[in-house]
């Protein structure tokens, strides 16, 4: 799998220049430069539409360029699907995993070139050693044997990346790899990948978290509408300078959430428990009130606000909305209180993906919009049409469909579609997970003036600074139970992280923000 | 958040964007779909096969037609739907047998009035589709495999009413209903208006209201409909009663249009139904397709097999001709979605089957 030549040392081991793609009338790449040095983790940053999806995609085989060179290990190259660009040693972990399933962690890594015995056998016990040889060496702990099925997404990342360093790659690209890591697995990831550019292969790094590049990259490129704007050594430059190439103007990274009136309790959580899953939870929020849930990843954040909405089952406990008690497992019913819901997966539970965007923003609100009990899609479109012209969400037309769209203008139809139903309660998990930055301040801003109008708004963010920066209480929820309350002036890096790990030494980690 | 001003913003209050309704203009948006490709086939082959067939154009052709595809497409209206969930029903001819069986054993031996009998049968159609949708939808067992099983069983039970025998002294009165014309000497028979109603009923079911929308939603993404809103358990349960209730219906004229039934009528209609439903360009993954395409494609078979018959052309190669028209059928609608896609740069949809991101995300339940 090698084809690595100790010649090439010194040349680059990816050239990318002036290259271009487009998509019919759209130009999603107009010159895309980028050159990786081996020994070398390369930071490739840009707003989401940038042009940096489509780069990683001709890279890996997905797409032939238009135009352009194309160089790999010194030799010109051009591949036409993704084995080519494997076997030529090339790796890519992308945001989504995707793993099959049904089969076992070991025989998704090593699928497709399973260790063999004599009768072409497979070899398991080989396969599950060398699984959990490549688990040890990343620090992480996950049966091979298991089935992928039912994994967290950080775990299906840490076996896509366990896939990708089991190929001895020469180039190593992790689109967003950190994106659904907690703060320690990441420290891990980072080891892992700095061992790798010890070892002479070549990284590239995509990230919208400037900490972390900042923290681990050596080179940093900023792409902006499909075009190369600069690359830098990361020591060279600052956050500020960066931001500023990639949106083309100032921005304020994080818009910190303006004080409102804080009114009256409109969610009420008492005792809610589910077995193994979250324990005793009892929480309010109130009008005008932003109350972030934090924590690692895998703490049962995600589950508790699920089983609030309805969509799971809790074994006991009680959930009120505006002082009437919910029912379990009755999403609908949450919805008529004014519940609203935007999930941590955009793309499998936030929208339906394949559906345009008039019927995704008109999904809720659709039992209002019939006359005489039938409904059309002039009213959806009608109704749909200035939803998504509030959120500014850039499309051609409302019949588009949501998946030829970027995360963050998914994530705006989403907001679009329960801010649509005028909510009393907005929970919102991972509010801006895979969405660039210029998007990002938009959605904070957008969630602070929310609150400022009297909403409730429960927030659910693996990101520090946005936590500290929107939250006026933060809830650090550990192993299933609210570990601590804290308000927004006893809230830092450290008494969160402190909270979520449920450490007893305070924490010697390089917390952000 | 009733009003759209940004009271806290500092920076350029950005005006509120207004949008197209669609990209595409109104005539290729209705002309470049598949429903069209099927009614036009249709209509061509009704032209050719009336100009070139000897005695299509004779007053009883299309009569037969009618009578003939009837419960075809009776029963492809509530699959349509059920499909475009992306489940399936199997069981639906032997619904329609048990429902014929019923409706000779509780009319002609039992002697209750048909209206009574006829009730009854459609009655226990609907128990016979709750069953289905329980084991589906609340139960959550996949459709495909509960409705071989069920296929079988209701199947049994038909035979087990009937065994060997077949009641065949159904009174003229009805017998004569089913046949009868709307108009005298037209070609059009008597069934056709509740087929009409029928239809109606659907396509504003599938098409015009919230549930509809909640039907494409869950084939195309069960779990996204569900943090929606949509109670997807429900609206399965109710596709496959509906299913049971048509089909059942079916059964009832099936015995009073043949005024004869035996334990294996209907048996095998399911495919003619499906392979229909299908070729009006509705996806077997679930979330795409549209009524009146799979009306034009029961039409469609009904109109080639009854052409062919009048040429002479033996079951077997009607057959084949119907076969190839189906997986032409589905070629094309895999490559238009590969044509469409082309913008955005995706590759042959069964190319990249193989890729195992794209088999990841196939459909989990």
């Amino acid at each position: 799998m090698s084809a690595r030549t100790e010649a090439g040392a010194a040349s680059p081991t990816l050239e990318l220049r002036d290259v271009a793609k487009s998509f019919g009338a759209v130009a999603a790449l107009r010159s895309g430069t980028l050159e990786v040095s081996p020994g070398s983790i390369h930071a490739l940053v840009g707003e989401n539409g940038a042009g940096k999806s489509t780069l990683v995609k001709i890279v890996a085989g997905v797409h032939r360029r238009d135009a352009g060179t194309f160089r790999l290990l010194g030799t010109d190259v051009d591949f036409g699907s993704t084995a080519e660009s494997k076997a030529a040693g090339v790796a890519v972990i992308y945001q989504e995993p995707t793993l099959f399933p049904d089969l076992s962690v070991a025989e998704n890594i090593f699928m497709g070139r399973h260790p063999l015995r004599a009768g072409r056998r497979i070899d398991r016990p080989q396969m599950y050693a060398e699984s959990e040889a490549l688990f040890s060496r990343l620090g992480v702990h996950i049966d091979p044997r298991r089935p992928a099925r039912g994994l967290s997404i950080a775990d299906q990342q840490i076996i896509e990346i366990a896939k990708a360093i089991s190929l001895d790659a020469a180039l190593l690209v992790m689109d967003e790899p950190t994106a659904a890591l907690s703060g320690v697995e990441v420290d891990r990831l980072f080891a892992v990948a700095r061992s790798l550019r010890d070892e002479g292969r070549a990284l590239v790094f995509i990230s919208h978290r400037f900490d972390e590049v900042f923290a681990l990259c050596d080179m940093v490129t900023v792409m902006r509408d499909g075009q190369y704007v600069s690359t830098d050594a990361v020591a060279e430059t600052s956050v500020e300078q960066i931001v500023a190439r990639m949106v083309g103007r100032e921005v304020a990274e994080l818009f910190p959430k303006v004080p409102a009136e804080v009114g009256d309790v409109v969610l009420e959580v008492e005792g809610l428990n589910r077995a193994g899953v979250f324990h005793d939870v009892s929480f309010q929020v109130r009008a005008g009130e932003i109350v972030a849930l934090a924590g690692l990843v895998g703490a049962g954040r995600s589950e508790i606000a699920r089983a609030v909405f309805g969509v799971d089952r809790y074994d006991a406990g009680r959930v009120a909305l505006a002082g009437r008690p919910l029912p379990q497992r009755r999403p609908r019913a949450a919805i008529a209180a004014g519940m609203a819901f935007v999930p941590e997966d955009r793309r499998q539970q936030g929208l339906v993906i394949e559906g345009t965007i008039a019927r995704n923003v008109a999904s809720v609100i659709r039992t209002r919009l019939d006359r005489f009990g039938l409904l059309t899609a002039r009213a959806e479109n009608k109704a749909a049409g200035p939803w998504a012209g509030r959120l500014e969400v850039k499309t051609s037309a409302l019949d588009m469909r949501a998946a030829t769209m970027s995360g963050g203008n998914q994530q705006k139809v989403v907001l679009a579609k329960w801010l649509a139903t005028e909510p009393k309660l907005l929970i919102i998990d991972e509010p801006t997970r895979g969405i660039d930055v210029g998007t990002k301040a938009e959605v904070h801003r957008l969630l602070s003036d929310l609150a400022g109008r009297g909403l409730a708004i429960l927030m659910i963010s693996s990101e520090l600074p946005e936590v500290l920066g929107m939250a006026d209480r933060v809830l650090v929820v550990h192993e299933g139970r609210i570990a601590a309350e804290l308000d927004r002036d006893q809230a830092t890096p450290e008494s969160v992280m402190h909270a979520a790990t449920g450490s007893v030494t305070p924490l010697s980690q390089e917390v952000t923000a | 958040m009733s009003t759209t001003t940004t009271t806290t913003s500092a920076q350029t209050p950005a005006p509120v964007r207004t949008y197209r309704s669609y990209a595409r203009p109104l005539w290729m948006r209705s002309l470049m779909t598949h429903e069209a490709a099927v009614i036009a086939l249709l209509i061509a082959v009704f032209a050719w096969a009336n100009g070139n067939v000897a005695n299509f154009d004779g007053p009883l052709t299309l009569y037969y037609l009618f009578l003939d595809t009837a419960p075809i497409l009776l029963i492809a209206l509530p699959m349509t739907l059920v499909i475009v969930t992306g489940e399936i029903d199997l069981s639906v001819a032997s619904i329609v047998g048990v429902s014929a069986a019923l409706t000779g054993v509780f009319h002609v031996d039992a002697g209750l009035s048909l209206p009574v009998a006829a009730t009854l049968a459609v009655g226990v159609g609907i128990v016979a589709g709750a069953l289905n949708g329980f084991l589906v939808a609340y139960v959550g067992l996949p459709s495909l495999a509960v409705t071989i099983g069920t296929l079988a069983l209701f199947r049994g039970i038909a035979v087990g009413l009937l065994g060997d025998s077949s009641i065949t002294d159904f009174p003229d009165k009805w017998t004569d209903l089913a046949k009868e014309r709307l108009v005298e000497e037209s070609a059009y028979p008597m069934i056709l208006l509740p087929i009409a109603v029928l239809a109606v009923v659907f396509v504003l079911l599938l098409h015009f209201t919230g549930f509809g929308r909640g039907i494409y939603e869950i084939g195309l993404n069960d779990e996204a409909a569900r943090f929606t809103g949509v109670n997807v358990e429900r609206t399965k349960f109710m596709l496959f009663v509906l299913s049971g209730a048509v089909s059942a219906f079916a059964g009832v004229y099936y015995a009073l249009r043949y005024g004869s039934v035996r334990g294996d009528s209907a048996y095998g209609l399911e495919l003619q139904v499906i392979a229909a439903v299908l070729l009006g360009g509705v996806s077997i993954f679930g979330g795409r397709g549209a009524l009146h395409g799979v009306l034009a494609g029961v039409l469609l078979i009904g109109v080639i097999s009854s052409a062919m018959r009048l040429e002479g052309e033996t079951v077997n190669k009607i057959n084949i001709v119907i076969g190839v028209l189906l997986v032409l059928s589905v070629i094309s609608t895999s490559f238009l979605s590969w044509a469409s896609g082309l913008r955005s740069g995706r590759r042959w949809p069964w190319a990249s089957r193989s890729r195992p991101d794209r088999a990841a995300r196939q459909p989990q339940s």
